[in-house]
């Protein structure tokens, strides 16, 4: 029952991004299967149904099942270690918001397996999914997938926004928060104020299709455009909410390697804050196709062109810092330059698309599927993997292996590149996307059986990483507290960190509180040992207001769990206490730790 | 690694009110959500409106009464509820209890007068889009009422126990209270477009 009832931020975490890199591997499968059948004209791999399905399912999958939940859950874990904290905000509603997510993945796949997943393409247009061409239970599963899968990460968001804004360590004011956090914290706020628009449209889908309401029937005064905008003010952001923990991670790891504090810091915060407010501005770039007024359209180009700018700015932050620094080329730096070369032209393919008459062009080809990919794997899946390599030490003890890592790399990046920069051309060429088969007079032939082959080489790195990522947990070389000496607050417990994080609230006077006091963390007295305690501060100082902790309002729900968790908290504590000599009544721990200073010296 | 006290905070007070707590920061971030999500509904209300050529579509325009009933009840509420969140944050637990029975029978009520407002819409939802999009507007708010009158209840109830004299449990009444604001206040505009926007 322990297991299944923790309320610790980091088991929580770790559940989320095993769960979503299981996720991961079921939608590579998913894309291989694509890549065989689009490999040879006229091929018969798969169905046109079953192709549909897997298209489908391939992108809901990527999108809702991996992409999201992983970026916040590396959140969950970071965020309360980042600022020093003992728990995330809300710990039940954490654990609550796992097994929702995991009911929707759930729900998804066990429709894939009884042939009755969705076959309507990841955003579900209307009026494919309505009640008049969409028969069958299929896109009623997308939209209650999407319900789940959204309250888990609106549930996610409020927390980390809250552990944020109160728990921060004491003298962590605003211009003291890691860039990581900064890139959770506007993330959440994305999440707050984009998902509520695909509960809305998921809850009328179902309506619509179950009770006959006509929120999308044009013969009953609904309309399908309708749903194209409410889709994209939500699907526009989710880009952003992919990408933004992404950026996060690209400065830790920048800062870390090019042993130097980010260049930039208040402009990069500033360029978060700005990609956040602006991705609302963007929906319609979407929607070119469909003959909106020239005016809007206009509109849509020039702020998707703008959002160019915060982009660029972060960009050259990055290069300046590692200019700057003694850059050490370790497998997670790597990955991190790998991103910035592909979202470079990531994003010039999407200033591209950005304009009407280019798009109309394009619109639904091969060039808009190399378009996205390029941003999703290469803007956020690259440091994500660089992140993973980054902070697995801290998360399991163990370091990967650099060897391995290296090939894992190299494999991806070239076999990236290989599948998807031919599709742009694909895409140039006439090629659209979503169809199961071609005939053998289409000039594509050639180059998409080259595509299907690079993507075995793709593959093949991602499999060198799992390998890696697996091997490492049991046999990878054990890792000390700060194993890059790195500056945040996460390195500075234990490796994992234990249940209860920091035996003593860590006190911050600077950006970059290991570099800034090497030798020695500053820390607080006076919180209870016999549960996890952690304090309550002010929003923009970080002044000490009162202490919290396991209770409150959304923690009324198991009361009974917390208990088994004061309990395990206080023998860890007291286990640490036996071992320097101290009697294990003791309350506070700042006799304990003022005696463990005495006894290194 | 090795660490050095250079603060202490056994001398903190026990419980912060309002903004000192967390569960009042995490009722905010609901409240953004859910005024997003009442805000986004409402654009659509509008965005419909706009393309239909007649409005309301083939249908009398909604009854008053109910909905107007609902509207006064709910704005009295906020006179007691301004009161019990003073009382709690001076945690005088008689007067507290007093008004949580009060803000109970203030939750109810609006709920039964609101079983007559559906039939009063004087459209069904799967008429039109009209009548789609003004079942969705109420009973999104009708969840809302529902939502908090089962936490006031049963808050209710624990002020009435052992568990009740407790700084928390009034951080709690305060809480409540602020949600109950909220429910009235997003309650105003969606009364607008419900009652008023056809008759303009
Ligand atoms: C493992 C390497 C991957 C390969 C080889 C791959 C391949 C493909 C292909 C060929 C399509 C187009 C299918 C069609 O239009 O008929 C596609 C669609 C898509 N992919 Fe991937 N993909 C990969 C990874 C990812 C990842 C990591 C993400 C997201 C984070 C992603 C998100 C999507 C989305 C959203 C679609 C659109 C689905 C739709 O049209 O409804 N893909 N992918
Ligand atoms: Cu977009």
């Amino acid at each position: 029952m322990g297991f299944l009832t923790t309320v610790d931020h980091k088991i929580i975490a770790r559940r989320y991004i095993i769960t979503s890199f299981v996720f991961l591997a079921l939608g590579g499968v998913l894309a291989l299967l694509m890549r065989l059948q689009l490999a040879q004209p006229e091929a018969r791999v798969l169905s046109p149904d079953r192709y549909n399905q897997i298209f489908t399912m391939h992108g809901a999958n990527m999108m809702f099942l991996f992409a999201v939940p992983v970026m916040e859950a590396m959140g969950v874990y970071l965020v309360p270690l980042m600022v020093g904290t003992r728990n995330i905000a809300f710990p039940r509603l954490n654990a609550f918001s796992y097994w929702i997510f995991l009911a929707g993945g759930a729900l998804l796949w066990i429709a894939f397996a009884l042939d009755m997943a969705p076959d309507v393409g990841w955003f579900a247009y209307v009026p494919l999914s309505g009640p008049q061409y969409g028969a069958g239970k299929r896109a009623d599963i997308w939209a209650q997938m999407i319900t789940f899968t959204e309250i888990a990460a609106l549930a996610v968001a409020v927390e980390i926004v809250v552990t944020v804004l109160k728990q921060r360590a004491p003298g962590m004011s605003l211009d003291r928060i890691p860039l990581f956090v900064w890139s959770m914290l506007v993330t959440s706020f994305v999440v707050i104020m984009a998902m509520p628009a695909i509960v809305f449209l998921s809850t009328s889908l179902i309506l619509d299709r179950l009770v006959g309401t006509h929120f999308f029937n044009p013969a009953e005064g609904g309309d399908v455009l309708l749903w194209q905008h409410l889709f994209w003010f939500f699907g526009h952001p989710e880009v952003y909410i992919i990408f933004l923990p992404a950026v996060g991670m690209v400065s830790s790891i920048v800062e870390t390697f090019a042993r130097r504090p980010v260049f930039g810091y208040l402009a990069m915060v500033m360029a978060l804050i700005a990609t956040g407010m602006l991705a609302f501005g963007l929906w319609v770039h979407h929607m070119f196709a469909t003959g909106l007024p020239r005016l809007s359209e206009s509109f849509f180009t020039a702020s998707s062109m703008a959002i160019a700018i915060p982009a660029g700015i972060q960009v050259f932050c990055w290069l300046a810092t590692l200019w700057d620094g003694a850059p050490l080329f370790r497998t997670p730096l790597l990955f991190v330059i790998g991103f910035i070369v592909t979202f470079v032209i990531g994003g010039l393919t999407g200033v591209m698309a950005a304009s009407v008459p280019f798009d109309t062009q394009v619109h639904d080809t091969y060039f808009v599927v190399a378009h996205f990919h390029y941003v999703l794997i290469g803007g956020a899946v690259f440091p994500l993997l660089g992140g993973i390599y980054y902070w697995f030490p801290k998360i399991t003890g163990r370091m990967m292996s650099e060897t391995l890592g290296k090939w894992a790399f190299w494999l991806i990046f070239v076999g990236f590149n290989l599948t998807f920069f031919p599709m742009h051309i694909l895409g140039l060429a006439g090629m659209p996307r979503r169809i199961y088969t071609y005939q053998p007079d289409m000039p594509w032939y050639g180059l998409n059986m080259f595509v299907s082959i690079s993507s075995l080489v793709l593959v093949a790195g991602f499999f060198v990483f799992f390998v890696d990522a697996i091997r490492s947990v049991r046999a990878g070389v054990s890792a000390a507290e700060n194993p890059w000496d790195a500056p945040t607050l996460e390195w500075a417990t234990a490796s994992p960190p234990p249940s209860y994080n920091f035996a003593q609230i860590p006190v911050v006077n600077g950006l970059n509180p290991l570099w800034d006091q090497p030798a020695c963390l500053m820390v607080a007295s006076g919180l209870r040992t016999d549960r996890r305690e952690l304090i309550v501060s002010t929003v923009a100082a970080a002044n000490p207001q009162v202490p919290g902790g396991l209770t409150g309002k959304f923690d009324l729900a198991i009361l009974g769990c917390s208990r088994d968790h004061r309990d395990a908290d206080r023998v860890d504590l007291h286990a640490v206490g036996g071992r320097l000599g101290i009697r294990s009544s003791c309350s506070r721990i700042d006799r304990l730790v003022l005696a463990q200073g005495n006894a290194r010296g | 690694m090795k660490t050095r006290v250079v603060a202490d905070f056994s001398g903190l007070p026990i419980h912060g009110f309002g903004s000192a707590s967390v569960t009042w920061w995490g009722t905010l971030a609901f409240m953004l959500i859910e005024a997003t999500g009442f805000a986004l509904v409402i654009a659509v209300y509008l965005y419909l409106m706009n393309l239909a050529a007649v409005w309301p579509i083939n249908a009398a325009k909604p009854n008053l009464l109910p909905g107007t009933l609902v509207t006064l009840i709910l704005l009295f509420s906020v006179v007691p509820n301004y009161l019990i969140s003073r009382w709690a944050e001076r945690e005088e637990l008689r007067k507290v209890r007093i008004g949580m029975v009060l803000m109970s029978v203030l939750g109810t009520v609006p709920l039964g007068v609101r079983a007559f407002e559906f039939p009063a819409l004087n459209v069904n939802w799967d008429s039109n889009a009209y009548g789609s999009i003004l079942w969705a507007l109420l009973g999104l708010h009708t969840a809302h009422l529902i939502t908090d009158l089962v936490d006031t209840l049963v808050l209710t109830a624990l002020m009435f126990t052992r568990k009740g004299d407790n700084s928390r449990r009034f951080g709690d009444v305060q809480d409540n209270a602020m949600y109950w604001n909220f429910v009235v206040v997003t309650w105003l505009p969606i009364y607008g477009c419900i009652y008023w926007i056809p008759r303009l």
